[in-house]
């Protein structure tokens, strides 16, 4: 994985001592709280309902041994010792103190990380395929671009202060792990006639209370102009784009109002007065980065594993974690594993101090000392021999992170809500956790299969809800916490939008809506299809009529 | 108000006018800051003004007006002045580096209105410099901000190397120098 030099070390170190000369202002009242907020907002710190929540970038979602074990040193000493994994591969810590944080800060910067842009109207963390490098799929790494994306967009002097905030996700496979097309730009790789790696450039996707799948508006951008069309885009952005209405502001209503033709033609023709100048990385510099990606000493193994087959004919709980939780490695004898934050009743995507620092060993024993976040709010240890899956999993099954639920419906992706967030309008955590514990039984849950069930709190839809199979969002209606529930909804290549079933639910009635919406597909499923293919054919009908009856749905249809 | 050129306070020479008879009551005429409404209005006669007294004019942009609307005149100007209404207004950002890089000017590039302490060096990255601000206090402020960051990783319109360009000067490689760099900001 990437590693500092001593310019990237410098850097962070002087972004640490300007932040705690703001912070010693702050406390000495020479700051107000107005005017502290956009110097604390550029560092990742939120104030929220009960405190303040710092949020740490995890670039890309990648983590080594030594940077999963200093967060759980943060998460015991700083925090109240866990920390919340984010769907946009950040972490977020839920109660540091104040004066804290700068020694926060230069904790992690010790190993390498920060908390710079994971919030304001910037260029955000930039997410990947959290399967890059190791995935069989790949056509090609996409770590090295994303840290290519990193280090251009890190304090940008001209995109600091965008009329909203920004982000770019990167995929290298053709199946979509990152929800590219829902991203301000999502760039998904592609190989031209000559076999040279380019990009597919689609802008202006984006969630909240406009739920927008990108365009594309360029088919193929050869690599090494990546950073010039970059800047081409944000520059027509940063003019062009409303700041009058904060929820106008971002760029799918500027693609949306110009119309995703003139849209293209407005950054090429900015594109073509900028792509020879020195923004674009030369080869060396792009080499250099590459090199830190370059795949591990792996063993040479027999792709065949005996010892596996024989562990998952004799054990039915291993043989459905290794169905759900284990995908296919690019090099023989070896297998990528999901560790799963989301044990049944548990908080999605929250780890304990000591979750953290056990996973972090169990990637040097079981890995090279690579751990990866996911979008779906879990963990991944990407370089697993076959023959350790075992002893893998009976080590995580006696830290309760052996849930053999990746895909399936209780791995739900859940904002922080009502609990911590001070936008929410509702609740999400006892929600997902409802919902789960009535998901305990493992053959029905292999059973259902593979489906998508995400909860916001309120219509930013942190948790994205528009583009899961069930969509859950909370609403308030005079005091009382209500969850409308979408359906349809899809992440990957294909994604799309979920539409609205009917009249909300309460917090009583969602989760037996929840099991109704599971039986009208069980029951009307064809064979093999999953949840989305039957939902797909058979539309939302089926469903109204159980979940409000014949009349109430001809009324709500 | 206090003005901060060149990374020192100084005295603000400039005269602010919204009224073109005001202009024209001024001889020798300015120095001057007028805005895009009476330059294109009264640009020949400001301009036959100069001619035939002397004098020195700037201009102001607001953010939604793209340098691009003044390209061909801006060897006129001595100074152009652009305005962040609110902090979070990044437009002036973009104008400032259009102005610098793409159209070569090469004046005064001020910028004035709700400038924070912790923004002058993206400002001075992308080509302002001269700032105009409320009070003594807060150019003092803002001064201290200057010093900072040494290290930064796009090229941009202040003379300093980037972390590419270091990195390419201590490990060797044959790469552009930081002059190079600089330069090739100059699109
Ligand atoms: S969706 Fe709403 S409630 Fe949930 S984290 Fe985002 S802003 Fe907060």
């Amino acid at each position: 994985m990437y590693r500092y030099d001593e310019f990237d070390h410098a850097f962070v170190a002087e972004r640490v001592e300007q932040f705690r000369g703001q912070v010693a202002r702050r406390i000495a009242g020479e700051l107000t709280e107005d005017a502290f907020k956009p110097l604390r907002l550029m560092n990742g710190l939120y104030l929220q309902l009960h405190a303040y929540m710092l949020r740490v970038a995890i670039p890309y979602g990648t983590l080594s041994a030594r940077q999963m074990r200093k967060l759980a040193y943060i998460a015991r000493t700083h925090d109240r010792g866990y920390g919340h994994f984010t769907t946009r591969q950040n972490i977020q810590f839920n109660w540091p103190k104040l004066d804290d944080v700068p020694t926060i800060l230069d904790e992690l910067a010790d190993v390498e990380m920060h908390a710079i842009q994971t919030s304001g109207n910037c260029i955000r963390n930039t997410t990947a395929d959290p399967l890059a490098g190791v995935a069989a799929d790949e056509i090609d790494d996409p770590r090295v671009y994303a840290e290519i994306i990193r280090q251009w967009s890190t304090l940008h002097p001209e995109f600091s202060f965008l009329p909203r905030k920004f982000k770019i996700a990167v995929t290298g496979s053709p199946n979509d792990r990152a929800v590219t097309r829902g991203h301000d730009i999502g760039l998904r790789m592609h190989r031209d006639l000559q076999g040279r790696p380019g990009f597919e450039v689609m802008v202006g996707g984006g969630q909240g209370r406009t739920p927008i799948m990108a365009k594309t508006i360029r088919n193929f951008l050869p690599v090494d102009h990546l950073l010039s069309y970059l800047e081409a885009v944000l520059r027509v952005y940063n003019q062009l784009g409303r700041r009058d209405n904060i929820y106008k502001a971002r760029i799918k209503i500027l693609v949306q109002s110009e119309g995703a033709e003139k849209f293209a033609e407005l950054v090429e023709a900015e594109w073509l007065q900028i792509r020879d100048n020195a923004v674009d990385l030369p080869m060396e510099e792009r080499d250099r980065i590459a090199a830190y990606f370059a795949p591990p000493r792996y063993d040479d193994l027999p792709d065949v594993c005996p010892a596996l087959d024989l562990a998952i004919a004799a054990d039915r709980r291993f043989a459905a974690w290794v169905e759900s939780n284990v995908v296919a490695h690019k090099q023989p004898g070896y297998a990528i594993a999901t560790i799963s934050l989301k044990p049944h009743g548990g908080i999605p995507g929250d780890a304990s101090a000591d979750q953290m620092d056990a996973v972090a060993t169990l990637s040097e024993k079981f890995g090279f000392g690579e751990l990866r976040v996911s979008y779906k709010q879990n963990l991944i240890l990407p370089d697993v021999a076959k023959a350790d899956l075992l002893a893998l999993w009976r080590a995580l099954d006696g830290l309760d992170l052996g849930t053999a639920n990746a895909g399936r419906i209780s791995d739900i992706i859940a904002c922080p809500g009502l609990d911590y967030c001070n936008l929410a309008n509702a609740r999400s955590i006892p929600i997902a956790q409802r919902i789960s514990e009535r998901f305990t039984d493992l053959q029905r849950e292999r059973d259902i299969g593979d489906i998508s069930l995400n909860i916001s709190g309120c219509i930013n839809a942190c948790a994205h809800h528009h583009v899961a199979n069930i969509g859950i969002l909370g609403v308030n209606k005079n005091g009382t916490e209500f969850y409308q529930v979408t359906l349809g909804g899809v992440a990957t290549e294909d994604a799309a939008v979920g539409a609205i079933i009917g009249p909300a639910f309460d917090e009583w009635q969602i989760a037996d809506a929840v099991e109704d919406i599971v039986d009208v597909y069980l029951h009307q499923r064809q064979t093999d299809e999953t949840f989305i293919e039957t939902y797909q054919r058979i539309g939302p009908q089926p469903f109204k009529e159980t979940l409000y009856g014949t009349d109430q749905a001809r009324q709500a249809g | 108000m206090a003005l901060i050129k060149h990374g020192k306070l100084a005295d603000n020479i400039w005269h602010d006018t919204d009224e073109f008879a005001e202009l024209q009551a001024l001889a020798p005429l300015g120095p001057v800051i007028v805005d895009l409404d009476i330059w294109r209005q009264h640009r020949d006669e400001i301009l036959a003004q100069i001619a035939r007294i002397g004098g020195r004019i700037g201009l102001r942009l607001t953010p939604g007006q793209t340098p691009d609307l003044v390209a061909a005149d801006l060897d006129h100007f001595e100074l152009i002045e652009l305005q962040f209404a609110k902090f979070t207004d990044g437009r002036a950002y973009s104008q400032a580096r259009l102005l610098r890089g793409r159209h070569g000017f090469k004046s005064e590039l001020r910028a004035s209105g709700d400038i924070l302490r912790d923004q002058l060096t993206f400002m001075l990255r992308c080509g302002f410099d001269s700032f105009l601000v409320a009070t003594d206090h807060q150019a003092e402020a803002i001064l201290e901000a200057v010093e900072e960051f040494a290290h930064w990783y796009q090229p941009a319109l202040d003379q300093g190397a980037t972390i590419p360009a270091l990195r390419r000067r201590i490990h060797g490689a044959a790469g552009a120098s930081t002059a190079d760099c600089a330069a090739a900001w100059a699109y």
